[in-house]
């Protein structure tokens, strides 16, 4: 049983912490709260779902939702994040609150209010661990999630862009000062964050086995958060937090009985974090 | 009557939007969970009537009063924290706050509240005319309040606090007192709203008070003009009628909205008469003044 919510947990929290991954890197480039990151996550739940029912692959579906929302975050930056940038942190918080709220509205109006399943055959056994079992969707979940840190971090400390992304995020001014275009590192970032979410929204679409206009609430909320957690601007304190949460909220849920709705305890230990320690848990 | 019901809850939204201008827009902290503070002066009045059997207007105090300790509190926190982990904390407040009144079976669940009793005087019960007039009356006293808030010595520090805390905290101004001071101070307007709210509907549940009613107050300072008390009453007035009279856009509520907040900010993030807006710098050549003071 305890095995078993455990798988359960690391899934969700793993799908947590490629959503809240963006919401980071975007955090750490630009000192911004990207609200508006939850409208890129559904943008690729929907992409990826057209695209799957177009095509029946699961790839190809999966690159579409990626693309889908490097476009939509790109654009966002480009219209109004960059523009705004000048402005007191207020006036890009309330927009970004503008753009996520208009958007999900958007979806609605679009794709219309109902739930829209997302079955996707998934081709890989089920995994026995000793009294727990991976189900095949779990697997697929980890496995993508895996890859796609995996070329995260690796892009990160292993490329000369990846090393300018790190730079930037440490001190805008002074990579400039260094000859490092800013502008094209603040894009970079925004569409790898974008990337990411979108996939996250697709996982997240194909686990739950549905795809619906509101589907980035939770999870943008859920995502801030996370990154609070881990601390503002820290790549491995959001995956930390990710798990963390993902388990934690499983655990509570499945083994206690508590008549608390499972998304107000990531605000709860979030509040409680604040209190004790506000840089975060892996924060400087 | 229709009119009156209107009339009736723009006056309500005027009181909130007065609270959240003394937070944000004169002390600079940003909360995106106004409308938890709403929810704890509504829960107060109704269970103290309901279930306590109290009369309306000692219950109506203790609105203002428990919204406003539960501000204070969170405006422990947000001395804690710096403007952006703020942002993020009261919306987690506000997630909280209406989990709580969703699942602890005291504040009635999903079902809520209902049956709440109006106000009466002198064995007279209020009706819809009277109880538009006790609006007024108590949006006449948070804006006397701000106004005079706005010409004291607290609001001096909270327009220093908001625009550098660091020069502020060097210059003896007391930041923590005073970020404490804004927040109880605006929350307990919002629970004397919320008592309003709670008594003119006589029935409330959670999803008033949810995270996108704090968005709505939010957009309704912006809109109007941000720290400024003007700015705060025509901004609800506008959003507060515009569901009224735009009944056509109905479906389209919040695309209008977020539509509205990311134009604003990108190209008038003064709103329409905030101080440095257009509009008001005009209206203020034309009448042959100069700069507004900041809190007019």
């Amino acid at each position: 049983m305890l095995a078993q919510q455990l798988v359960n947990g690391l899934t969700v929290g793993s799908l947590y912490a490629l959503m809240a991954l963006g919401l980071t890197m975007v955090y750490g480039v630009l000192r911004m709260l990207h609200i508006a990151h939850a409208a890129v996550f559904t943008l690729g739940a929907y992409a990826g779902l057209a695209a799957f029912r177009a095509t029946g692959s699961f790839w190809l579906a999966l690159a579409a939702a990626m693309a889908a929302a490097v476009f939509g975050g790109l654009a966002m930056e480009r219209l109004v994040y960059w523009p705004l940038l000048p402005k007191p942190p207020i006036a890009t918080l309330i927009a970004s609150i503008g753009l996520f709220i208009g958007l999900e509205e958007l979806f609605r109006i679009v794709a219309g209010p109902q739930p829209y399943s997302f079955d996707v055959p998934v081709r890989l056994a089920e995994l026995r661990l000793g009294p727990a079992t991976v189900t095949a969707p779990q697997a697929l979940v980890i496995l993508v999630t895996a890859v796609l840190l995996a070329g995260l971090w690796l892009f990160l400390v292993r490329t000369r862009l990846g090393l300018a992304l790190r730079a930037v995020s440490q001190d805008r001014d002074v990579a400039a000062a260094c000859a490092m275009n800013v502008r094209t590192v603040v894009s970079l970032n925004f569409a790898l964050g974008s990337a990411l979410a979108g996939a996250a929204g697709m996982l997240v679409g194909i686990y739950y086995n549905s795809v619906y206009p509101t589907m980035g609430d939770v999870t943008a909320y859920k995502g801030l958060a996370i990154i609070v957690l881990g601390g503002l601007g820290s790549i491995p304190g959001t995956v930390l937090g990710g798990l963390l949460v993902g388990v934690a909220e499983t655990l509570l849920i499945g083994l206690v009985e508590v008549p608390f709705p499972r998304d107000a305890w990531a605000f709860l230990a979030m509040i409680v974090v604040f209190l004790f320690r506000p840089q975060g848990l892996l924060g400087r | 009557m229709y009119v009156l019901t209107v009339a009736t809850l723009v006056g309500i939204y005027m009181i909130l939007t007065l609270g959240l201008n003394t937070i944000t827009g004169l002390a600079g902290q940003i909360s995106l969970g106004h409308a938890a503070f709403f929810g704890v002066g509504a829960y107060t009045l109704a269970l103290l009537t309901v279930t306590g059997g109290w009369p309306f207007w000692p219950a109506l105090a203790a609105a203002v009063v428990a919204a406003g300790a539960f501000g204070a509190l969170i405006g422990a926190l947000a001395i804690r924290v710096r403007a952006d982990f703020l942002a993020i904390a009261t919306m987690g407040v506000n997630f909280v706050t209406v989990s709580v009144f969703l699942y602890v079976p005291l504040f009635g669940g999903a079902l809520g509240i209902g049956g709440i009793p109006g106000p009466s005087l002198g064995g007279v019960e209020f009706g819809k005319p009277s109880f538009f007039g006790l609006t007024a009356a108590a949006v006449a006293l948070a804006l006397g309040l701000n106004l005079w808030l706005g010409r004291s010595w607290a609001g001096l520090a909270w327009l220093a606090i908001r625009d550098d805390e660091d020069a502020a905290g060097a210059s003896a101004v007391d930041v923590r007192k005073f970020k404490i001071l804004a927040f109880t101070l605006g929350t307990a307007l919002a629970g004397l709203a919320g008592g309003l709210y709670a008594s003119y509907l006589t029935f409330i549940s959670a999803s008033d008070f949810g995270f996108p009613m704090s968005i709505t107050l939010l957009c309704m300072l912006v809109l109007g003009g941000i720290g400024t008390n003007r700015g705060a009453l025509v901004g609800a007035a506008i959003l507060g009628t515009a569901p009224e009279v735009f009944r056509f856009l109905a479906d389209y509520r919040f695309l209008t909205y977020g539509g509205l907040l990311v134009l604003l900010m990108r190209f008038s993030p003064a709103g329409l008469l905030g101080d440095e807006s257009r509009l008001w710098q005009w209206a203020c050549r034309r009448l042959g003044r100069s700069g507004a003071p900041a809190a007019a």
